[in-house]
């Protein structure tokens, strides 16, 4: 229930907080809505010396269009992007996703960028940008530099993010039309965290061919991943019911399979072809 | 190593010096005596501990104090302070929507927040409203009785300006 | 109708909690109080061949630091209560010193300036261990395994066989006879409060107050005085609010010991606060039983008989009812049927975990859950519907007392009354018939239904380890407010209230001129607690009963102060008055006031009762205030107004009732979803229908927990998996069915107000309503049986391996 001791640094400018980061490297975390990271201190399992608590920062939490693209700043809420009514029509997977997150008081707190640099194998968000195939901008004292989603998750707990480095704004290139997107999510009864958490985007064309697809899962691995053999498998076809049960059987294609109290690995591998279909089957409803 | 901040609770401020570890759910018990939010586990899974901040329920227990420096704070002893029952702690006296009281200060601020976004939530909004708080004596039937009693008492008063 | 009795009437005690004024163990501050934190074992079996406490104890705030060589001979062991034949009762010490015997005993304590430097300086407590192999599932220890006491030379506790009738003959004449082996699993009670203790000790008076959370303040302070060692009129237990308990807080825990006498070396307030983490360790878990259930019946239904061999998985130690709880579930192996032979033979097991004890029903939930499986397993067997099988069996309600082969008389009970109007709430036919489309179409909806019957009100003394009674005193204060002394611990189950309805209709005053008082051992005459659904029919009782004697003395008083006999004077809505039929006629000019429900100018003048002075007799309030100023009170009376009374019941109550749950089951995942949760519950009378219900619903979301959520896993090693509230899953707002509910009433004779009780009726009744349920709509597939918590995994399992 007690935190270790540590310093405590509340940045005003991302300018003065990669300062401070790179004067602790090793021995600093950031804290952003602090809801993975407290949780874990509280029980001792991290014990960082330093805590950068970037929340004073102004200007890091926001939604914008620009250059054909949604960028979202890293202390966004998950129930900023919950709420968002202008996401909810271009980019819905995001409040779909962000509603599904813990519960009402974790996501009035909890942040997108904390959650994507805590790199939980279970956690939600990963699902979604993967999907979504974003680019993660991060900054630190030698500049900026843009990761993209696929290689930002390295493993659990852990992402490309360098000694030093802050994850600042997350970037996806709007939808273009008839897209459908969906975000279903096995929870773990105690933990609420993901036994199985499908995020699929895709687009189809005039004949309902479809024409992109991008299926992020999480739970399932150390890591979120992108089912690519799916994405393979469902583009071009018409997303008909037996070329979906061909190609969720790929849902697990490469991935060394969790198994936990709760879900054996067979069990889990099951649920997530079933939930790949259904995520499939409910954005493919909606790309219309 | 301590940091001086300023937190105002219930529309008083307070000024303290805080060692940066000190959790909120702690310097609102220990250090100003507000014992009406609770602490039920440690992992921010029972929403005993949850408080309103700066217009939002959070969970006291998952923030530091000096996080909450420069915000406004309600708890439960807020929540009355007009010297009348906030509808939604009326509701919870009235549907007998709680038993031991112990996650009933969490739940009511949760309840709180959820009618302030959705007015007129149905059962099942409330339940998903309410995932966040945990009960282990009434099975929650009498709580989604008390969330609907203080809706429609809410949407009363609404409706007639009170 | 009684203006209190029996109507939903609001709490009482709510007003303080919803605005957060309520003072549980942690919203006590005393001055200069130090908090304690303990270093507890992270081995499931170690011998500790040194402690280094040095750099510990020169941590800043820290004050001292103990461990089990300071405190071995000085506090004595963590009591158990329960007294069978050759038990083995280790010597369970508050601090280990040499062998750790579960995952969380406590080795060392620091006492520190605050919480936080405490529990930093745990951390600086060196310890060396040897680990030593760990025994951990029940039936491997039963067998042999590693020991978990060397020398006792096996990790059998005891054996006990208990039940009537000839049960080999039964099971061999029987035409059928069917077998399960059966798992209750380990649970924790989770009270949303954990436990907390702070004591504070005054030198000067040489006396220690200590705070606790828990369910038995006397019972702890008689056990507390024996274990520091000091005049159990010297000490005083407070039980301020409690956030729950289920069973958890019926003990006597080795913190609640230490603290006390922590406080006692340093001569200031000692506190400490549980974590979730140690409550999920080292705060007794519930059930913990694997056996094997044999019934036998005939092929029309009859059942013939009923064995029962289990083994009872202890943990490493007894705390204060531990080796008794599965003698509980003997008692109650007859359910609600005719069951001419019955049989259990308990094997109670060491093994390396926290111990068990009673957790909500205590014993009898696993019983309801062994008899109600066995008569779905019979009606399985013989393809009957298991509504029949369990009409054919229950005894008629001219039968009662019902006399069962484990020794007990049922007091009263109608429950085919209570079948019949569940199954009319659920339309039980219409859903069979749906069930069949559905089946039809490729979906797996499932019915289950339980059938219980429940033993409360726990209990006459002769049963019980340490009194049965329950005490109360009422009087009434001189300006005339009405103040109850109950020996009964409520902790959210509202006696505050239920127990001011009794008084305020019984004296005729109104609910809020009555205050209850309970919890603290300084103000309250001696109590046994609340547990066992005892509250209200015996501690409830000892109210009632105390009032009629307040009352005789009030009579004779106000007869005095009328000047007529206490035979002439009646005392109605809190008033007393001469009877009418001995009444004169009514004195020229006095306007007397009528009876209530006589109107006024109706009523014949010689009906009227005399007029007092005022002419319109006394009140009771009046009868206080003569009592207490004395100076004209019947010659040779006892100046005040208060009564007191312990009430021995003459047996248990058994509450009974019917709950009938149906599920769908998602084919492709095994997710289970509730249709419909019905329940007629019949706990007797009731004081007050809203406070049942939320009972009743409270109770069936925890047996809900253990059908599909709950578990406590150690793995081989003995280190507990489920540690956390992340892990260990107590049901959410979300996986809760709305529940209907409704009564049968049928009064107890045993007690004059003919109530039960109903705090574990849920939690008995619904577990193997909703198991069945489960089992009920994998029954295409083969499945009779399930163990809990049935996960959806299990299911998609048994339906994968037939597609």
């Amino acid at each position: 229930m007690i935190p270790a001791q540590f310093d405590y640094l509340a940045p005003k400018t991302i300018d003065e907080a990669v300062g401070l980061f790179a004067q602790h490297p090793d021995e600093a975390k950031i804290l952003a809505g602090g809801h993975s990271l407290i949780p874990a201190m509280k029980l001792r399992l991290a014990m960082p010396q330093v805590l950068i608590d970037i929340s004073r920062i102004k200007d890091l939490a926001y939604i914008r269009e620009e250059g054909g693209q949604i960028r979202i700043g890293a202390m966004t809420t998950h129930y900023q992007l919950e709420s968002s009514d202008r996401l909810r029509e271009i980019c819905p997977l995001l409040p779909e996703c962000a509603a599904q997150i813990g519960d009402v008081q974790v996501r009035n707190k909890g942040t997108i960028g904390g959650s994507l640099a805590h790199s939980d194998p279970a956690g939600d968000w990963p699902a979604a940008i993967i999907a979504l195939d974003a680019e993660m901008v991060a900054v630190s004292a030698s500049g900026e530099r843009t990761i993209n989603a696929g290689d930002f998750f390295v493993d659990m707990l852990t992402t490309a993010l360098g000694p030093g480095e802050i994850l600042r704004e997350i970037r996806i290139t709007t939808p273009s039309e008839r897209f459908g997107q969906s975000y279903l999510k096995v929870p773990q009864p105690a933990s609420g965290f993901a036994v199985v958490g499908v995020a699929v985007t895709l687009t189809r064309d005039s004949n309902g061919v479809c024409k992109s697809a991008g299926v992020g899962i999480t739970g399932v691995a150390s890591k979120v991943y992108r089912a690519t053999a799916v994405e393979q498998a469902i583009s071009g076809s018409g997303l008909d019911e037996q070329t979906l049960a061909a190609a969720v059987a790929h849902a697990t294609d490469g991935v060394s399979v969790n198994g936990d109290l709760y879900a054996s690995e067979a069990y889990r591998r099951h649920l997530a072809q079933v939930y790949t279909r259904r995520a499939i089957e409910a954005a493919a409803s909606r790309a219309k | 190593m301590k940091k001086p901040i300023t937190v105002t609770v219930n529309g008083v401020a307070h000024h303290d010096e805080v060692e940066p570890r000190l959790l909120l759910v702690h310097y609102i018990r220990d250090v100003l005596g507000l014992t009406g939010t609770h602490i039920g586990c440690e992992t921010s899974i029972c929403g005993a501990c949850t408080v309103i901040l700066d217009g939002q329920s959070a969970k006291s227990c998952t923030m530091f104090a000096v996080q909450a420096d420069g915000a406004s704070v309600t708890t439960i002893e807020g929540m009355a302070a007009s010297g009348d029952l906030h509808p939604v702690q009326e509701g919870f006296w009235e549907q007998h929507g709680l038993q031991c009281g112990y996650c009933t200060p969490g739940m009511i601020m949760a309840a709180a927040q959820m009618l302030e976004r959705n007015p007129d939530p149905t059962d099942a909004e409330i339940r998903h409203g309410l995932e966040g708080n945990l009960c282990r004596c009434t099975g929650y039937q009498h709580i989604v009785e008390a969330v609907q009693y203080a809706s429609r008492k809410m949407r009363d008063q609404a409706a007639t300006g009170d | 109708m009684a203006k209190y009795v029996g109507q939903r009437v609001k709490r009482t005690e709510d007003p303080r909690l919803i605005q957060g004024l309520g003072h549980y163990v942690d919203d006590i501050k005393l001055p200069d109080t130090l908090h304690v934190a303990f270093l507890r074992s992270m081995y499931a079996h170690a011998k500790i061949k040194s402690i280094d406490t040095s750099e510990a104890s020169h941590a800043p705030g820290v004050v001292a630091v103990y461990t089990g060589k300071d405190v071995a001979a000085r506090v004595g062991p963590v009591p158990c209560a329960a007294a069978l034949p050759d038990l083995k009762v280790p010597d369970y010490r508050v601090l280990a010193t040499n062998h750790v015997v579960f995952v969380g005993q406590p080795i060392a304590v620091v006492v520190a300036t605050d919480r936080y430097a405490a529990r930093d300086a745990i951390d600086l407590i060196m310890i060396d261990y040897e680990e030593l192999p760990a025994v951990i599932d029940v039936e491997q220890a039963a067998k042999g395994g590693p020991l978990v006491y060397e020398e006792y030379g096996d990790n059998i506790a005891y054996k006990l066989t208990a039940g009537e009738g000839d049960i080999e003959a039964a099971l061999k004449s029987s035409d059928r006879v069917v077998s399960q082996r059966i798992v209750h699993q380990r649970l924790a009670p989770i009270a949303m409060e954990g436990r907390g203790v702070l004591a504070r000790y005054y030198p000067g008076e040489q006396e220690l107050t200590i705070w606790s959370s828990t369910q038995i303040p006397h019972l702890l302070r008689t056990q507390l005085a024996i274990m520091i060692g000091m005049p159990e009129n010297k000490l005083r237990v407070i039980t301020p609010e409690v956030g729950g308990g289920f069973g958890s807080k019926l003990n006597v825990y080795a913190e609640e010991a230490l603290l006390g006498w922590i406080s006692m070396q340093l001569g200031k307030p000692v506190k400490w606060i549980e974590s979730r983490r140690e409550n999920i360790q080292a705060t007794i878990h519930g059930r913990g039983q694997v056996g094997y259930i044999e019934m036998g019946c005939n092929n029309d239904g009859t059942i013939t008989g009923l064995r029962y061999n289990v083994f009872a998985d202890l943990g490493a130690y007894h705390q204060l009812l531990t080796p008794a709880i599965p003698t509980l579930t003997g008692l109650m192996l007859s359910g609600s049927y005719k069951i001419p032979a019955i049989q259990m033979n308990v094997t109670g097991v060491f093994t390396n975990k926290m111990a068990t004890d009673a957790y909500r029903g205590a014993g009898r939930p696993e019983a309801t859950y062994v008899v109600e499986r066995a008569v779905d397993l019979v009606a399985a067997e013989l393809g009957m519907d298991t509504v029949d099988v369990r009409r054919k069996n229950f005894p008629a309600p001219s039968e009662f007392p019902f006399k069962t082969a484990t020794g007990l008389f049922y007091d009263s009970g109608d429950y085919e009354a209570a079948l019949n109007k569940a199954l009319a709430m659920a339309d039980y036919k219409s859903l069979r018939e749906e069930q069949k489309k559905a089946r039809e179409q490729g979906r797996l909806i499932g019915i289950g239904l339980s059938t219980y019957v429940e033993i409360c009100a726990l209990g006459p003394s002769q049963a019980m380890p340490a009194g049965g009674w329950e005490s109360a005193t009422v009087r009434i204060e001189p300006t005339g407010g009405v103040t109850i002394l109950t020996g009964a611990s409520p902790h959210g189950q509202g006696q505050e209230t239920s127990f001011a309805q009794i008084a305020a209709d019984e004296l005729g005053v109104d609910l809020n001129a009555v205050t209850v008082i309970h919890g603290d051992t300084s103000i309250v005459q001696y109590g046994i607690g609340t547990f066992g659904s005892r509250a209200t029919a015996v501690g409830g009782t000892a109210v009632f009963i105390a009032i009629e004697k307040l009352k005789e003395k009030a009579t004779n008083i106000a007869a005095h102060m009328m000047k007529t006999d206490a035979s002439n004077v009646v005392f109605k809505e809190g008033r007393f008055t001469k009877q009418a039929a001995k009444a004169a006629s009514a004195g020229a000019g006095a306007k007397p006031e009528p009876e209530p429900d006589v109107p006024v100018g109706e009523a014949p003048a010689g009906a009227m009762p005399e007029p007092e002075a005022d002419g319109k007799g006394v009140t009771i309030q009046d009868v206080a205030l003569a009592a207490h100023i004395a100076r004209d009170i019947p010659p040779g009376s006892e100046p005040g107004l208060s009564a007191t009374y312990f009430f021995e019941p003459t047996n248990f109550t058994f509450p009974f009732g019917t709950h009938i749950a149906v599920v769908e089951v998602d084919r492709e995942t095994g997710d289970i979803k509730f249709m419909r949760y019905v329940a007629v519950d019949d706990c007797g009378k009731v004081i007050n229908p809203m406070l049942v219900d939320g009972q009743v619903q409270g109770g069936i979301v925890q047996a809900l927990g253990q059908a599909m959520y709950e578990e406590i896993v150690y793995d081989d090693q003995g280190q507990l998996v489920t540690g956390t509230l992340m892990d260990y899953a107590i049901p959410k707002a979300a996986m809760v069915p709305w529940m209907d509910l409704d009564r049968t009433e049928t009064p107890s004779p045993v007690n004059p107000m003919g109530v039960k009780g109903v705090g574990e009726a849920g939690t008995i009744g619904a577990t193997p309503a909703i198991v069945g349920a489960i089992v009920d709509a994998l029954s295409p597939f083969g499945v009779r049986h399930l163990d809990m918590p049935i996960k959806p995994e299990t299911l998609w399992r048994i339906i994968s391996k037939a597609n």
